[in-house]
């Protein structure tokens, strides 16, 4: 994912853990939800301040996905259960 | 759908719009079908998708199959399929009851005929992922892609989605206008 390096220069739990764990979620590109919305569901699902829900939903949407969160399977599994409650598109992956 | 007011925050906290006792018979009748839709089990599904599709206009067309609308709203979780089964199997019942559940709450709050409705912030969220489902069905349907608009523009006046577009931007204007309120 083109997202880890930008990732790399911040600072902050989530970030390292991108690093350091195996397991992420990925949200796909999808042409009917609103980019708005995506980035409200970002933002009340991980708590995730507006511009790294922003930043994050334009990744979806100009390179097609984006890792939105990382850490234990089950965790990555609850994230995209909640996020398909959202309509969003999500899926669970093992970052190689 | 002229009247496109939208949603604002309510002094009150909340959020308020006014429906007319059309807009309110469009998106009652949506949404309860995204519940029979996501309520009904595998088997007697069909007949349900087909009715949706057939308000759509779209019964004759064969060509647009209403099974992928519940693979859109209950998408895989796992590109392995072995995996995206067990995954589905532990969460897929959660997944349906949470959208019915917030398809009901739209059914609740807002009346029939219309009229000027205030959502608690909680109830606000239950709109927005339910009026997430209706769009996502709708645009299966629809078959949105990215190009939407340019597609659009180059639907025939006969066509039977034509009368549909505008539900479809109406509700994606609605959404749009309760993320505003919200955020």
């Amino acid at each position: 994912m083109s997202v880890a390096p930008a990732e790399v220069q911040q600072t902050g739990t989530d970030e390292e853990a991108v690093l350091d764990s195996p397991w992420v979620t990925i949200v796909w590109n999808d042409p009917v939800n609103l980019m708005s919305y995506v980035t409200y569901v970002f933002q009340t699902v991980f708590g995730y301040a507006k511009p790294k829900a922003e930043k994050l939903m334009l990744d979806v949407h100009h390179k097609g996905k984006a890792v939105v969160s990382s850490g234990a399977r089950e965790a990555m599994e609850r994230d995209a259960e909640t996020l398909h409650g959202y309509g969003l598109w999500a899926t669970v992956s093992h970052d190689s | 759908m002229n009247d496109l007011a939208g949603f604002r925050p309510a002094r009150t906290g909340g959020v308020t719009a006014r429906f007319g006792a059309a807009q309110a018979s469009i998106v009652r009748s949506l949404v309860s079908q995204v519940i029979e839709l996501v309520s009904a089990e595998q088997e007697a599904a069909p007949p349900v998708e087909d009715e949706l599709a057939a308000q759509l206009g779209l019964s004759d067309n064969a060509e647009l199959p209403s099974d992928p609308i519940l693979a859109r709203l209950l998408p895989d979780a796992y590109a392995d399929d072995a995996d995206a089964a067990e995954f589905r199997r532990y969460t897929e019942v959660g997944l349906r009851s949470g959208k019915v559940a917030a398809a009901q709450t739209v059914l609740a709050t807002l009346p029939a005929d219309g009229g000027r409705i205030r959502l608690k912030t909680e109830d606000a969220q239950a709109w927005l992922r339910a009026l997430n489902d209706v769009r996502l069905s709708l645009g299966v349907v629809l078959g949105v892609t990215d190009d939407f608009d340019e597609q659009m523009d180059d639907l025939q006046a006969d066509d039977p989605r034509a009368a549909y577009v505008g539900v479809y931007q109406w509700l994606g204007y609605l959404q749009e206008s309760l993320v505003e309120a919200l955020a």
